[in-house]
C-alpha cells in the first residue's frame, strides 16, 4: 500500500534481509520481555517504543506488492517510513503478540519442536513469521504461485507410521518397495506437497514399475489424472521431457507425447511453456519417421486447438517438426503458422511472434523470402502494440539469416519505422534491441540508417526510451568508429547527464565509463569528465552509487587524483542520507573505495563514517558495519587494525543500548580470525568476558556465541583458563537460551580439546 | 424487438429508420422478495456483469459473494431446431438458471491502518473463456481477485498400495486380478491387468506395486478457485476495473491512481495514471471510473467527479497523467448551484461495442459522447429531471451521492440506466429517436408507461406525474413521492439481445423486448 506513495520506485530489499529483520525482531520481544518479564501487555508498549522496532515493521508488513510508477526498470529505494500509522502499527504488533505469547512460552518446548538447527534468535523470528501468516491477510501465500516449492522430503516420512500396519502384510521379499509404494500412493495423496513430491521422483516410480510398465501404466496413468493443481503439473512436465531412459529408449517415446499435450492446453502459462520445452526436447531425440508419426500431427492438433491456449502452445513446436516433414507437409506446416500469425486472439499472435525467428531458421533460403517475410510484415503492422513489440525481437532473429542485401532491403526498414513506432513500448524496445540490429545488418547502413534511429531514441519524449537507450551507450559506440561516436553520440550523452528523469541519469551513470576506452584518454577528459562529476553531484543518490560503483574503471582511464576532491563530499553524503538503503549501498562500497583511494585518505576522510554506522537506527546497516570492519581489517592488515579500528570498536561496549553492545560483540566475532590470536586474546576477549555479565540474556547468548568462534582461534591453554570458567557460568543463568547456546560452546571447547 | 411495435406507437416521422419503440416483458426474477420480507444488507446486489457472448451472469453482492447464471433457452433450442425455425418469440428471449456462487471475499483488517475492508464486491469483469472453464475478475475496496471456475467430474481414489484402514485389501503378492480386492465394493473396473504384466515382466518383486486407481463418476461439480489475487496496489477505494483487448493486461482504478496489472502478475503493477496533488488540500477531483477501449489496446477513458471524461493512450508515454482528449461540457452560465459540482460527478462510463461512443451517468443525466467530439455530448438524457426542486433533501439524506450504473445496448441503439423507486430508464439514442420508457423492477415493469404520454420522456410535468402515480400503490409503504431507499444502482444489457438485467436491493430482474 505505502508502495504506492513513492512515485516511480520499486521496492526491493537486500536478499537475506526480511530474516534479518525478523531476527531484530525477536531481540526486541526478548528485550521486552525482559524488561517486563510476564505481563504480555506491557510487553506490546515496549516493543512498540523501540526505535528500531518500526524500522523492522517495513518488512514484517504485507506482502508488498511491488508497483511501479510508469514501468521504470531502475531499482529505486524504499520510501520514507510514514509517520501517520504509529497506532495501526502498535495494534498489530498487540494482536501479534498476543497471538505469540502461548507460542513462546515456555520456551523449552519450543526447542523441541524446532530442534538445534535454527539458531534461537531466528526461531523468535520464525515464529514471529508464522503469527503474522495467521493474522495477516496472507495473499501471496494464497496466491496460486507458479513457482515450485521445494520438494518436501520429510512428508513421506509422515505418514509412515499410519501405514505401517497396512504393508505388513506384504510379501517380505517387498520389503525395499515400500517406500516406492507409498510414492506411488501419494500421486493421490490430498496434500499438494506430497504429491508434488512424489511427482518429483517419478524416476523412481519409473524406474521400479520396469520401462513397460511405465508405458502401459504410468504413462497412460498421468494423462488421465491432470487436473491438478499448476505446481504439479508444471513438476510433471518438467520430468517428463527427461523421461526418455525410463520408457525405454528413443524408439518408445512417443508414448510420452499423449500427456505432454494435455498439458500444453492447461490455462496456466508456466505449465504450458514447460510443457513446449519438454516437447521440444523430446522431438530432438526422436527419430524422424516417429517424428512425421506422432510429433507432426500433434502439431497440427494443437494449431487446429478450440482454445487459444493449445494454439499457443502450437507455435513453439513448428520448428523441431518442419526438417523431418515431406514437402506437401512443408508447405501445410507453414500455411498453418501463417495462419497462426493472423488469428483472431492476440495471445496467439504473440507467440507466433515471438516464435517466428526459430521457425525461420529451420526454413528454406526461398521459402524465408516469400513465406517468412510476408507473415513478418503482417506482425509487425500489427494492431496490438504487445504483438509488434515482439515482432520487434523477430527483426535480429531474422536479420542474422537473411543475407545482407536482403536485410537492409527489407528488415532495415521495419527497423526504422519501428524506431518511431507511436507506442513507446515498441520504441523501448527497439532501443534495448538495436545493438544487436546494426550487427545483423552491418557497419554500412547502421551508419547511415540506425545511427540517426539511436540518436532519435536517446532524445526520445519518453523517459523509458531514454533510459533504455541510455543504458546500451556503450555498447552501441563500441561497435561505431570513435569518430562518429564523438561526433552523434557524445552531444546526446550531454545532454542526459542533466535529464529531467532521475532513472536516465542512473541508467547513464553505470554505463558511462565504459565509453572511455573508445573514446580515448583526450576525449575521455576533455568531454566525458565534466560528465562523470556533475553525475557525481546529482541529487539523487542512485546516480552517485552507480558512479561510484564503477569506480575501478575510472581510475584505470584517468586516475583517481582528478576525481577524489569530488568523491568525498559525495562519499559523506550517501554514507548519511536518510534512507537505509543507500547507507548499506554504500558501506558495501567502501572495501572498493579503500582499495582504489589508498589508506592514508581513507584514515583522514572515511574512517569516522565506518565507526560512526555501527550506531546507526536500522539492524541491517549495523550488521553490514561490522563486516566492513572486517573486509577493512583483511585489506589493510592487523597492524592497521589494531591501530585504527579495535580502540573504537571497544570503546562503544559500554552503550547504554543493549543491541549497539549486541553489534559490537558481532564485529569483535568478525574481526577476531582476520586479526590473530595475539590481538585477539590481548584485547577482544577480555571485552567479550566482561560482557557475559551483562543484564540483558541476548548479550549473554550472544557472548557464548562469540566465544564459541574464539575456542578454534586461541591458545588453548587460554581457552581452559579464560573461556571455560566464563562459559561454565553462564549454564547455570535463569535464561534458558543462555544455558542453550553456553553448552553449546563448551561442547565445542571439549571437542577441540578432543582433537588436539 | 419484432412484434413490439405496435404497443406503442411510434411518434417519429415515417421515413426514418428508426428502430421501433420496444415493448419490455417480465422474463424472470431471482431472489424475489416476498412482501414485508427483510432485506438483509450483506445480500444486495453491489454488480452485476454479462460475459462477451451473453451466456453467463454474474452478480456480486456486498456479502462478497459471486453468484453466476448460464443461459439456459439456447441449449434447449438448438436441440429443437426441428421444431422451430422463426417466430415464437416468447420462447427465445434469453432465460438463465442459477448456475454457481462462492465467496469472492471476506471481511478483512488493515492492521496497518486500523481500517476494516468491506467484502462488498464493487465490481465484476469477465476475462476470456479458457478450456471450458470461466475466469472472472472480481474486486473489492482493496483487493482484485482471478476467479476460475470449472465443471469437474466427480473423482475418487479407489484403490492404493496400502490400506491404513483395511489390512485385507493389500493385493499380497497377487496372481488374481486386481477386481476381487476393491473396498467397499465400488463398481469400478479396472484398467490396468495385473496378470499380464506380471508374465511379461521378469522382475516379480515390483509387480506388487500398483498404481492408485481412480474412479471417475457421472457426476460434476462446479469448482471455483481462485487464481490469483492482485492485492496491496491502492490506496485508496477501487471503483472499478477493466480488461484490455490485448488479453494479458487489465486496468484498476481508485479515486486517485489507475494501475495497469498483467493477468499473469500479481506481484506488481504500474502506475499509469496518478492525479494525487502534491498536497491533498489541494484535491479537487477524483476518478471515478475507467475503462479501456474495447478494440484498440492502447486507448482507455476515466471520468472524474467534476464531471469531465479524459482519454488517454498508453502509448504516448509510460505516465499518463496527462490525457490526450478531455470530453467535458461547458457549463450553462449563471445555472451554477451548491450541488453543481455533486450532481455532476459522473458514476459510471461505457463504450458502445464499436469504440466510437462513450455513454457516461451523472446524477441527473446519461450523455452519450463521440469520442471525436469533445466539446459535447451528442445527446443528452434527462434521467430524474423531477428531482431538481428536492436535491435539498437529497442532500440531506446522502441520496445525492448515489453512483448509478449505466449500460448500453449490444447494438448501440440504446441506453439505459436506473433510478429511485425502483425504476429504470430506457432511452433510444439514434438521432431523432425519442424513446424513452421508464420500467419498474416488478413483474409489471410496464404498468408506469400505461398511463404515459406518447411522448412521455422530456418533459418534466409528466414525468413526475407518472411516477406520483406509481408510487400511490400499495407496493410503496412510506407514501412519500419517492422511494429514495429502493434505488436502482446497477444494470447490465445483454451483449447481443435486448435484455436487461437489473438489481433491486436482492433481486436480480430480467427484462427482454
Amino acid at each position: 500500500m505505502r508502495t504506492l506513495a513513492l512515485r516511480g520506485s520499486k521496492r526491493r530489499g537486500p536478499p537475506g534481509l526480511e530474516e534479518a529483520e525478523l531476527r531484530g525482531f525477536g531481540e526486541d520481544y526478548r528485550r521486552a520481555q525482559d524488561a517486563t518479564k510476564t505481563s504480555p501487555r506491557s510487553i506490546t508498549t515496549a516493543v512498540a517504543a523501540s526505535s528500531s522496532y518500526r524500522s523492522h515493521l517495513q518488512w514484517l508488513a504485507p506482502p508488498a506488492t511491488v508497483t511501479f510508477r510508469g514501468h521504470h526498470l531502475q531499482q529505486m529505494l524504499p520510501p520514507p517510513p510514514s509517520a501517520g500509522t504509529a497506532i495501526g502499527r502498535r495494534r498489530r504488533a498487540r494482536l501479534c503478540l498476543l497471538a505469540l505469547s502461548s507460542a513462546l512460552q515456555p520456551p523449552v518446548e519450543k526447542k523441541e519442536q524446532s530442534g538445534p538447527l535454527l539458531s534461537l534468535p531466528v526461531r523468535h523470528g520464525f515464529v514471529v513469521a508464522l503469527a503474522f501468516l495467521f493474522v495477516l491477510p496472507p495473499p501471496i501465500f494464497l496466491s496460486s504461485s507458479p513457482l515450485p516449492l521445494a520438494a518436501c522430503d520429510a512428508g513421506p516420512l509422515r505418514q509412515r507410521q499410519d501405514l505401517d500396519q497396512g504393508w505388513s502384510h506384504m510379501a517380505a521379499n517387498d520389503e525395499p518397495l515400500y517406500p516406492i509404494a507409498i510414492l506411488i500412493d501419494e500421486l493421490k495423496n490430498e496434500d499438494i506437497q506430497l504429491r508434488l513430491n512424489s511427482i518429483r521422483r517419478l524416476s523412481i516410480i519409473a524406474r521400479a514399475l520396469g520401462e513397460e510398465r511405465t508405458r502401459k501404466e504410468l504413462i497412460p496413468f498421468l494423462s488421465e489424472n491432470n487436473d491438478d493443481d499448476d505446481e504439479v503439473l508444471l513438476a510433471m512436465a518438467e520430468e517428463l521431457g527427461v523421461f526418455i531412459p525410463y520408457v525405454g529408449g528413443v524408439e518408445h517415446a512417443h508414448v510420452l507425447l499423449p500427456p505432454l499435450e494435455t498439458l500444453c492446453t492447461v490455462e496456466e502459462t508456466c505449465v504450458r511453456e514447460k510443457a513446449v520445452e519438454s516437447l521440444c526436447r523430446i522431438g530432438a531425440q526422436m527419430k524422424e519417421s516417429d517424428l512425421a508419426e506422432w510429433f507432426i500431427p500433434l502439431a497440427k492438433r494443437l494449431a487446429a486447438g478450440e482454445w487459444f491456449t493449445a494454439r499457443v502452445s502450437s507455435c513453439g513446436l513448428f520448428h523441431v517438426v518442419y526438417p523431418s516433414a515431406t514437402d506437401p507437409l512443408k508447405a501445410e506446416l507453414r500455411s498453418i503458422f501463417a495462419q497462426l500469425c493472423q488469428d483472431d486472439t492476440p495471445m496467439v499472435r504473440r507467440a507466433a511472434a515471438s516464435n517466428l525467428g526459430k521457425f525461420a531458421a529451420t526454413l528454406e533460403q526461398s521459402h524465408l523470402k516469400s513465406d517468412i517475410m510476408s507473415m513478418f510484415e503482417d506482425l509487425t503492422q500489427d494492431d496490438q502494440d504487445s504483438v509488434r513489440l515482439l515482432a520487434v525481437e523477430g527483426c535480429a532473429a531474422l536479420g542474422k539469416l537473411l543475407e545482407s542485401q536482403d536485410c537492409i532491403a527489407h528488415i532495415l526498414p521495419v527497423i526504422v519505422n519501428f524506431s518511431q513506432d507511436k507506442s513507446w513500448r515498441v520504441r523501448y524496445m527497439v532501443a534495448n534491441q538495436l545493438y544487436e540490429l546494426c550487427e545483423a545488418v552491418g557497419p554500412e547502413a547502421t551508419r547511415a540508417d540506425l545511427v540517426p534511429a539511436y540518436v532519435r531514441l536517446l532524445r526520445d519524449n519518453e523517459a523509458e526510451v531514454r533510459i533504455a537507450a541510455a543504458g546500451k551507450v556503450t555498447k552501441f559506440c563500441r561497435i561505431l568508429n570513435p569518430q562518429l561516436a564523438i561526433q552523434h553520440i557524445l552531444p546526446c550523452v550531454k545532454e542526459l547527464s542533466t535529464d529531467s528523469s532521475q532513472h536516465v541519469r542512473a541508467a547513464l551513470a553505470s554505463v558511462i565509463m565504459g565509453m572511455a576506452p573508445t573514446l580515448g584518454k583526450d576525449a575521455t577528459i576533455e568531454q566525458l569528465l565534466p560528465i562523470f562529476l556533475s553525475l557525481l553531484k546529482d541529487e539523487f543518490p542512485d546516480v552517485r552509487l552507480n558512479i561510484i560503483s564503477k569506480l575501478d574503471q575510472v581510475n584505470q582511464v584517468i586516475g583517481i587524483d582528478l576525481l577524489s576532491q569530488s568523491l568525498l563530499p559525495a562519499i559523506v553524503a550517501l554514507a548519511e542520507d536518510r534512507h537505509w538503503r543507500v547507507r548499506l549501498a554504500i558501506i558495501e562500497y567502501i572495501p572498493l573505495l579503500a582499495s582504489q583511494l589508498g589508506i592514508r585518505f581513507f584514515d583522514d576522510k572515511l574512517g569516522a563514517l565506518c565507526m560512526q554506522w555501527l550506531e546507526d537506527k536500522v539492524f541491517s546497516i549495523r550488521e553490514a558495519a561490522a563486516n566492513n570492519l572486517k573486509r577493512l581489517a583483511e585489506e589493510f592488515g592487523p597492524e592497521w587494525a589494531m591501530q585504527h579500528i579495535i580502540p573504537e570498536v571497544l570503546e562503544k561496549i559500554n552503550s547504554p543500548h543493549y543491541l549497539y553492545r549486541m553489534t559490537i560483540l558481532r564485529a569483535i566475532s568478525l574481526l577476531a580470525p582476520v586479526v590473530g590470536a595475539d590481538i585477539t586474546s590481548e584485547k577482544l576477549l577480555p571485552i567479550v568476558i566482561a560482557s557475559s555479565k551483562d543484564r540483558v540474556p541476548n548479550i549473554k547468548f550472544n557472548v557464548a556465541k562469540v566465544l564459541h568462534n574464539l575456542v578454534s582461534i586461541l591458545d588453548q591453554s587460554l581457552v581452559d583458563k579464560t573461556i571455560r570458567p566464563c562459559l561454565v557460568e553462564l549454564t547455570e543463568d535463569p535464561d534458558v537460551d543462555v544455558r542453550y547456546f553456553a553448552n553449546q560452546a563448551l561442547e565445542a571447547c571439549d571437542q577441540v580439546m578432543m582433537s588436539s | 424487438m419484432k412484434g413490439s411495435g405496435d404497443v406503442v406507437a411510434g411518434t417519429t416521422t415515417a421515413e426514418a429508420p428508426l428502430p421501433t419503440q420496444l415493448d419490455w416483458k417480465f422474463s424472470q426474477v431471482f431472489g424475489e422478495r416476498t412482501a414485508g420480507e427483510e432485506v438483509q444488507e450483506v445480500d444486495i446486489i453491489s454488480a452485476i456483469e454479462f460475459d462477451k457472448s451473453g451466456d453467463h451472469l454474474a452478480t456480486g453482492d456486498r456479502g462478497g459473494r459471486v453468484v453466476l447464471f448460464e443461459r439456459t433457452d439456447v441449449r434447449n433450442h438448438a436441440s429443437r431446431k426441428d421444431l422451430e425455425m422463426d417466430g415464437d418469440p416468447i420462447s427465445r428471449h434469453p432465460e438463465f438458471h442459477y448456475k454457481t456462487e462462492f465467496q469472492s471475499h471476506e471481511p478483512e483488517f488493515d492492521y496497518l491502518k486500523s481500517l476494516e475492508i468491506e467484502e462488498k464486491i464493487n465490481k465484476i469483469k469477465w476475462c476470456q473463456t479458457t478450456n471450458n472453464s470461466l475466469f472472472l475478475l472480481s474486486t473489492n475496496d482493496k483487493t482484485i481477485k482471478c476467479w476460475k471456475v470449472q465443471e469437474k467430474k466427480v473423482k475418487k481414489i479407489a484403490e492404493m498400495n496400502i490400506h491404513a484402514s483395511e489390512n485385507g485389501s493389500i493385493a499380497s503378492s497377487s496372481t488374481t486380478t486386481s477386481t476381487s480386492y476393491l473396498p467397499n465394493g465400488a463398481c469400478a473396473v479396472i484398467p490396468h491387468n495385473h496378470l499380464s504384466t506380471d508374465l511379461s515382466y521378469p522382475s516379480g518383486c515390483s509387480a506388487s506395486l500398483r498404481l492408485p486407481v481412480v474412479v471417475t463418476s457421472q457426476d460434476t461439480c462446479l469448482i471455483a478457485r481462485c487464481r490469483r489475487i492482485y492485492a496491496h496496489a491502492h490506496d485508496y477505494h477501487i471503483n472499478s476495473i477493466s480488461n484490455n483487448s490485448d488479453g494479458e493486461t487489465f486496468i484498476s482504478a481508485d479515486d486517485l491512481r489507475i494501475n495497469l496489472w498483467n493477468l499473469e502478475i500479481s506481484s506488481q503493477s504500474f502506475n499509469i495514471v496518478d492525479v494525487k496533488p502534491a498536497n491533498m488540500e489541494d484535491l479537487t477531483e477524483v476518478i471515478t471510473s475507467a475503462e479501456f477501449h474495447p478494440t484498440h489496446c492502447n486507448m482507455l477513458a476515466y471520468s472524474s467527479s467534476k464531471g469531465s471524461i479524459r482519454l488517454i493512450d498508453l502509448r504516448q508515454s509510460a505516465l499518463c497523467d496527462n490525457h490526450s482528449k478531455i470530453l467535458d461540457e461547458r457549463e450553462a452560465p449563471g445555472s451554477r448551484s451548491f450541488f453543481t459540482e455533486i450532481i455532476t460527478s459522473i458514476s459510471d462510463i461505457k463504450f458502445a461495442k464499436d469504440g466510437r461512443y462513450l455513454l457516461s451517468r451523472d446524477y441527473m443525466t446519461l450523455k452519450l459522447w463521440d469520442i471525436n467530439m469533445e466539446s459535447s455530448p451528442v445527446s443528452t438524457f434527462q434521467v430524474h429531471e423531477y428531482l431538481r426542486p428536492k436535491l435539498c433533501d437529497l442532500y440531506e439524506n446522502d441520496s445525492i451521492f448515489d453512483k448509478f450504473d449505466c449500460c448500453l445496448s449490444g447494438d448501440g441503439l440504446r441506453v439505459a440506466t436506473g433510478s429511485y423507486s425502483n425504476l429504470f430508464r430506457v432511452f433510444g439514442c439514434v438521432p431523432g429517436s425519442d424513446e424513452a420508457t421508464t420500467l419498474e423492477a416488478s413483474k409489471n415493469p410496464m404498468r408506469l408507461q400505461v398511463q404515459a404520454l406518447p411522448k412521455p420522456a422530456r418533459s418534466l410535468g409528466n414525468l413526475t406525474r407518472v411516477v406520483r402515480r406509481g408510487s400511490e400503490s400499495p407496493s410503496d409503504v412510506n407514501g412519500n413521492s419517492c422511494d429514495f431507499t429502493s434505488k436502482l444502482l446497477h444494470l447490465a444489457w445483454h451483449p447481443t439481445e435486448n435484455s436487461i438485467a437489473c438489481a433491486a436491493m436482492n433481486s436480480l430482474y430480467m427484462y427482454y423486448a
